[in-house]
């Protein structure tokens, strides 16, 4: 039983004078079994939310705290973050050349277990999982990311997810830039870890469709840096009728004031 | 010089090769947007050219005055003296730490010599020829005061002949070490491979020495060539080297270049073509630690119609002072119709304090080509790489080994000869620091 907490979240991106603040006070609470869309229009800061809590360099934490299962993430370098049961399907995983997914898959499921997989079962697991996502073995032979297809990029986060069995995974928009086959066969193998065991999944989306193939059990709806509403299942559904404008007019009015009562304070 | 055969076992069984770059890597690079073929003289700018560390302006050239002065038209000399001695301010020498080099330029004639040992398949001639002989004659010219050095003070030269039509078994190997010594050891090699024929030529440099060598690769017409140099010296060595191959008709030669030891190496490598449908393709590495000057300048020569040439050089630099340099001149000449060329420089700084050169020049005097094109970046490893890897519980450490290794396993792939490969690869892992835990890398798909 894992939980990941994250407190009143505080980030900024760039430095001195041009940092903006992306993250406005963030609270969330992720337990194992337990799958939570994060929904939200762009440049809400989605993206930033799970790039923080995986330890990206270009995000500086200004306030609040993440802590897995009582241990500060934060203290934690980006390794020791995935060690300890983070992982981030990227949404624009990066091409590494000269180096191939199955020398890639091994190294990190070397330093997530603390030893090297056991060949033979390593291969065998390697060639179901792949299987499992309808992917070519020729794959494993590729450089890492090197002229993947955006369905092939989105395959191998998944596939990674797969072989690294974290505790908590958080999926960036997974669903972007796939067809409609290629969101079914991620989307199985996604609900196909959490069937099998205690992950805790924070499915982060722009958009309702993938939310027809792994049904969440909390929908928290993010605008301006922050959560703007929670609910079930039920929450997306009515995203998906209405849309976000009601909670980003909201944002702006609030946003506003915030910034003429601090106008006020400054003069 | 005195060449002696010894016999020596047959490369060992080979082992499984770890080498995972799928020839896409090439093909990705070689086929990027704004690169490759195009007809007349190129105008899209190669992307990152330059120099990391320290800026070179105008280090980059497209025909038209060559801002790096290299001249259209070489010379060359079998007189030393009709090069002058260089001051370090002459175009291809203004790379060059001369007084490092200045060890070998005013080196004695002597008859200090490395120690060969060679394995030399059935049917391979291993013999020497005196000065004056007429093979010697026929090569082409020093293009560098060092060479026509060399060429004078070899007083003849090793040969190795493989006959027409022959397929070797294995390859040819010459072990040449150095046993210390500060005499300058002065050496000249030639190698002719006769119509037809099929031969692959490695010559292993090890060992401490101060070496001038010259090599000739004479590639008869359909002939296939593969010429691996690999320098892994040791530290304090000085070598310098003029290589030409002379390309025959619809003949492939291949030369792959490996540097990692030595204090100072700088390699000239020239390619000329005898007959139509040659082609030529030139692989390197280099890998510099503090201190090591390793210097790789090429000469690409189109003057027959329908050749072709492909270049890949790629190196690493870590610690102060270390010091790659990475020239790329080919020119195509107006009878050079139909010529089809491309070459890349890739350089990957990996501390403060190294600094990599990389200029390439092409030159075009005729429209009517297939395709030329040229690109060049010299870059720090890539932060988004690092966190990708990171963010998979690889630590930052093993992650950069990684990295590196891929980049260099990407042209050691060309030898073709696994149990060098996997040495060479040992080499640079060493240098790297060993990757915990990776004995079993090799994964079967």
């Amino acid at each position: 039983m894992s939980v990941l907490e994250i407190r009143d979240l505080h980030v900024t991106v760039g430095e001195g004078d041009d940092a903006k603040e992306i993250l406005r006070g963030v609270d969330l609470t992720v337990r194992s079994g337990e799958t939570h869309a994060i929904m939200g229009p762009n440049g809400s800061g989605k993206s930033t939310l799970a790039y923080s809590i995986a330890g990206h360099p270009k995000y500086t934490i200004t306030g609040g705290t993440v802590t897995l299962d009582g241990e500060d993430v934060l203290a934690m370098t980006v390794d020791e973050r995935a060690r300890a049961g983070l992982f981030l399907a990227m949404q624009y995983p990066v091409e590494v050349p000269g180096v191939s997914v199955s020398n890639f898959l091994r190294t990190a499921a070397t330093a997530i277990k603390g030893e090297a997989p056991k060949l033979r079962t390593w291969v065998k697991d390697v060639k179901t999982e792949m299987a499992g996502l309808e992917m070519d073995p020729a794959f494993a032979e590729r450089n890492v990311n090197e002229g993947f297809s955006g369905g092939e990029k989105k395959r191998h986060e998944i596939l990674q997810m797969r072989l690294l069995k974290p505790k908590v995974a958080i999926l960036d928009e997974t669903d972007s830039g796939l067809d409609v086959d290629a969101l079914r066969i991620v989307s199985e193998g996604v609900n196909r870890t959490r069937e099998e065991g205690d992950v805790g999944v924070l499915l982060i989306t722009h958009y309702t469709r993938i939310l027809k193939y792994i049904k969440p059990d909390f929908v928290h709806v993010f605008v301006a840096g922050r959560v703007v509403d929670e609910g079930g299942p039920e929450l997306a559904a009515k995203l998906e009728d209405e849309g976000y404008a009601a909670y980003v007019k909201d944002s702006n009015e609030q946003a506003s004031a915030e910034k003429a009562a601090s106008e006020v304070v400054t003069a | 010089m005195a060449a002696s055969s010894l016999p020596s076992q047959p490369s060992p069984p080979t082992g499984t090769t770890d080498l995972t770059t799928q020839p896409s890597t090439l093909a990705s690079e070689l086929f990027a947007p704004g690169v490759g073929a195009q007809a007349g003289p190129p105008t899209t700018p190669a992307e990152g050219t330059g120099t990391a560390g320290q800026a070179t302006p105008g280090a980059h050239s497209h025909g038209g005055p060559a801002p790096t002065g290299s001249p259209a038209e070489r010379f060359t000399s079998t007189d030393p003296d009709a090069f002058g001695v260089p001051t370090g301010r002459e175009e291809t020498w203004r790379f060059t730490p001369m007084k490092r080099v200045g060890l070998l330029l005013n080196g004695a004639a002597s008859d200090a010599h490395l120690t060969w040992t060679s394995d030399l398949p059935e049917g391979v001639e291993l013999t020497s020829v005196e000065a004056g002989d007429p093979l010697l004659k026929g090569l082409p010219e020093p293009a560098d005061r060092l060479a026509a050095l060399t060429r004078q003070r070899s007083g003849g030269a090793a040969v190795v002949r493989v006959p027409q039509e022959a397929q070797l078994d294995r390859p040819v190997v010459l072990g040449l070490a150095g046993t210390g010594g500060d005499d300058v050891v002065w050496g000249q090699l030639v190698i002719e491979v006769g119509a037809f024929a099929k031969a692959t030529v490695v010559l292993d440099h090890t060992g401490l020495a101060r070496y001038s060598g010259g090599v000739s690769v004479l590639v008869g017409d359909s002939a296939q060539v593969t010429l691996v140099s690999v320098q892994d010296w040791a530290p304090g060595a000085l070598h310098g080297g003029q290589y030409d191959a002379v390309v025959g008709r619809d003949a492939t030669f291949k030369q792959v270049v490996v540097t990692l030891g030595g204090d100072l190496v700088r390699l000239v490598s020239n390619v000329q073509y005898t007959g139509p449908g040659g082609t030529a393709e030139l692989f390197g590495v280099y890998f510099a630690d503090e201190t090591q000057h390793q210097e790789h300048r090429l000469w690409v020569d189109h003057a027959v119609p329908n050749c072709r040439s492909n270049v890949l050089y790629k190196g690493a630099l870590q610690g102060e002072e270390a010091r790659t340099v990475w020239i790329g001149d080919v020119r195509i000449r107006p009878t050079a119709t139909g010529t089809e060329t491309y070459e890349l420089n890739r350089n990957l700084v990996l501390t403060d304090g190294a600094r990599a050169d990389s200029v390439p020049n092409l030159e075009i005097e005729t429209g009517e080509i297939v395709g030329a094109g040229h690109a060049s970046a010299t870059g720090r490893f890539d932060d988004e790489q690092l966190f990708y890897l990171c963010s998979r519980g690889i630590d930052a450490e093993t992650a950069r080994r990684l990295v590196v290794r891929g980049f260099f396993a990407d042209v050691v792939q060309h030898i073709g000869i696994d149990a060098l490969q996997d040495r060479l690869m040992r080499t640079i892992e060493t240098r790297l620091g060993a990757l915990p835990g990776l004995e079993e890398q090799e994964v079967p798909a």
